[in-house]
């Protein structure tokens, strides 16, 4: 093998020229292939394996309550859970928490990352607290949270106007997905600001100071020059945290365990496999969860224009 | 009105804010944390304890005696701490063919890696459930290393993939002019050279570890391999209404002690790690 780091010759003609391939590029070519090839398998073993399965268990009443009952269904599963308010009911409850969240950890995030940017003393003690929730356990902060709305044992409805002091926030549906989203918001809010801001870092100094000499106003330099700028940065961080918060899980399940109809879809899965037992119906449900997961993917590059290249070559 | 005061003062209470939302709630469970147990069963609102129920480190006592606590502890520091090594070799292998070599398959690894992110953990609980058990690895150690790694691996890879791409490659050619073959520049140029790379992503990777709650909860049953998150959501006392608040809120500051230690000790890398590798558009 030789050395692999002068630009291979026209890559893009590999594919059919094989012969003309210099054995260089050949070796190349193995040596990368057995280098990502660990990385692969680890990944599609855990991933596209067990989903082809759930695909298969999903066409079957299998429960392992009565694994002797087993016999292929077709797609009765889908049918059954398509059917049932309470998929739908979890569907809606799962896009609202996902569309408000991302929402505010947008626009805070946008706020944390320009006092990050602009910042100029104790810009370590910031950016070090800044990561505490990042790396906190979901969990830890999903407590945090039940407990700080608690009405027996908390302080929010002491510090908040207008809220009874002994004011039940999860015995209703509202209330509840309200302190859930909080608990969200906090911890994943520092990771969006943190990615806002190595967008902002891209954003020309210059550029905004020609706008400024023009006689842009301070409103008209951020929509006009450092929006349109760190378009791609924004984009990226909406479509990673939109679906990461749409599959929420944790918060919902140690704030509420899906009370007062605070389930979401992932929670209405794990119900079904885990706590039923019901694999075929809950391996349905898997699949629908994918899907949708892959709509919302779909439905974001469409709407937003997200350049996936640019993420996937850097990202 | 670029250094204006009133800009400044703006800035001030922007930094102010960030610091306010970042610490309040820590402040809080630590001083939960505090608070005694016979005061939380009676109801103990507030933020900080009252007057007689400052309970001390009674409660640290308590949660660190619990033998299930500390047994979770260790499967989260083994599970977390395998995971990781094994994640950051298969990463390193696979970033540096993909940022430094031409190969067939470079655009599907990449687009594995981007679908496996976004991927919902939640639908493979069912299926690895199932194949888990008949295969023997359900409620084992190696059960959570293989979902951790897999689920580590994409972030794993951008982010040395990014830093693989700033490295004085020069010095690699020097290494070949030498007689060295692509294999050895790898290993004895390169591999030095990249390690606050492979270091960053090693910390983003346990920081996923040590926060994994599904396949915690789904993939165990008991402590033999029960890591912490799943351990402290299980952990509801004799009144499953009534959860003992301040004996959580000690066990949750404990397992909080590790992020809080590594967030300390590699700030700016992690910054580094999570700018350089996610966004550069």
């Amino acid at each position: 093998m030789s050395t692999a780091t002068a630009p291979a010759p026209a890559p893009a003609e590999k594919k059919k020229d094989k012969p003309h391939q210099s054995d260089r590029a050949v070796a190349e070519n193995k040596l990368g292939m057995k280098l990502v090839a660990p990385a692969l398998i680890v990944m599609l073993f855990v991933t596209a394996f067990p989903m082809l399965q759930a695909l298969w268990l999903s066409l079957s009443n299998y429960a392992l309550t009565a694994p002797d009952d087993r016999s292929f269904v077709g797609a009765q599963n889908y049918v059954t859970a398509l059917s049932d308010p309470l998929f739908w009911r979890t569907m809606l409850v799962t896009v609202g928490i996902m569309v408000v969240t991302v929402f505010f950890e947008l626009v805070i995030g946008f706020v944390f990352a320009i006092v990050m940017h602009r910042v100029v003393f104790a810009r370590g003690i910031i950016r070090t607290s800044i990561l505490i929730p990042y790396g906190i356990i979901t969990v830890v902060s999903g407590f945090a949270w039940q407990f700080a709305f608690s009405g027996t044992n908390g302080f929010v409805n002491y510090w908040l106007p207008f809220v009874e002091d002994n004011f039940n926030w999860f015995g209703e549906q509202f209330p509840a997905l309200f302190a859930i989203c909080v608990s969200e918001i906090w911890k994943t809010t520092p990771f969006m600001s943190l990615l806002l801001l190595a967008g902002l870092a891209q954003v020309s100094e210059d550029m905004v100071e020609a706008a400024k000499v023009d006689g842009a106003t301070w409103w008209q330099r951020l929509w006009k020059v450092i929006l349109p700028n760190m378009r791609a940065a924004i984009m990226v961080a909406i479509l990673f945290r939109a679906l990461d918060a749409f599959r929420i899980f944790d918060n919902i399940f140690v704030m509420t365990a899906g009370a007062v109809n605070t389930e979401s879809v992932s929670f209405l899965t794990y119900r079904q496999v885990i706590e039923q037992f019901q694999i075929g119906m809950g391996s349905a449900l898997s699949v629908l969860l994918f899907l949708s997961v892959l709509v919302i993917a779909f439905l974001i590059v469409k709407l937003f224009r997200v350049d996936l290249a640019a993420a996937r070559q850097e990202g | 009105m670029g250094n204006s005061p009133l800009r400044k003062a703006g800035i001030a209470v922007g930094a102010l804010l960030i610091l306010t939302w970042c610490l309040l709630p820590v402040a809080w469970i630590i001083s939960l944390s505090f608070k005694s147990q016979e005061s939380i069963t009676n109801g103990n609102p507030g933020f900080l304890p009252g007057d007689g129920t400052f309970a001390g480190w009674d409660n640290y006592v308590a949660a660190w005696d619990n033998e299930q606590f500390r047994r979770a502890i260790f499967n989260s520091i083994g599970i977390s701490l395998i995971a990781t090594v094994l994640s950051v070799i298969i990463a390193t292998l696979a970033a540096y063919a993909i940022a430094r070599l031409e190969f067939k398959g470079k655009k599907l690894v990449l687009t594995t890696a981007l679908a496996i992110a976004m991927f919902p953990v939640v639908s493979l609980v069912g299926p690895l459930f199932d194949m888990w058990r008949a295969i023997g690895l359900y409620d084992t150690w190696a059960g959570l290393v293989i979902p951790y790694m897999s689920f580590t691996l994409p972030l794993a890879i951008w982010t040395l993939s990014a830093f693989f791409r700033e490295i004085p490659w020069e010095m690699e050619q020097a290494a070949q002019v030498d007689g060295a073959t692509s294999w050895q520049a790898f290993r004895k140029v390169i591999v030095p050279l990249a390690a606050p790379g492979v270091f960053t992503a090693a910390i983003l990777t346990f920081f996923f570890a040590w926060n994994d709650f599904v396949f915690g909860i789904s993939l165990t049953s008991t402590e033999a391999a029960r890591p912490i998150p799943a351990s402290l959501s299980f952990f509801v006392g004799a009144d499953p209404f009534n959860r003992p608040a301040s004996l959580l809120a000690a066990g949750a500051v404990i397992a909080t002690i590790p992020i809080i230690v590594i967030v300390l000790v590699f700030q700016r890398k992690i910054v580094a790690g999570l700018t350089s590798g996610a966004v550069k558009g």
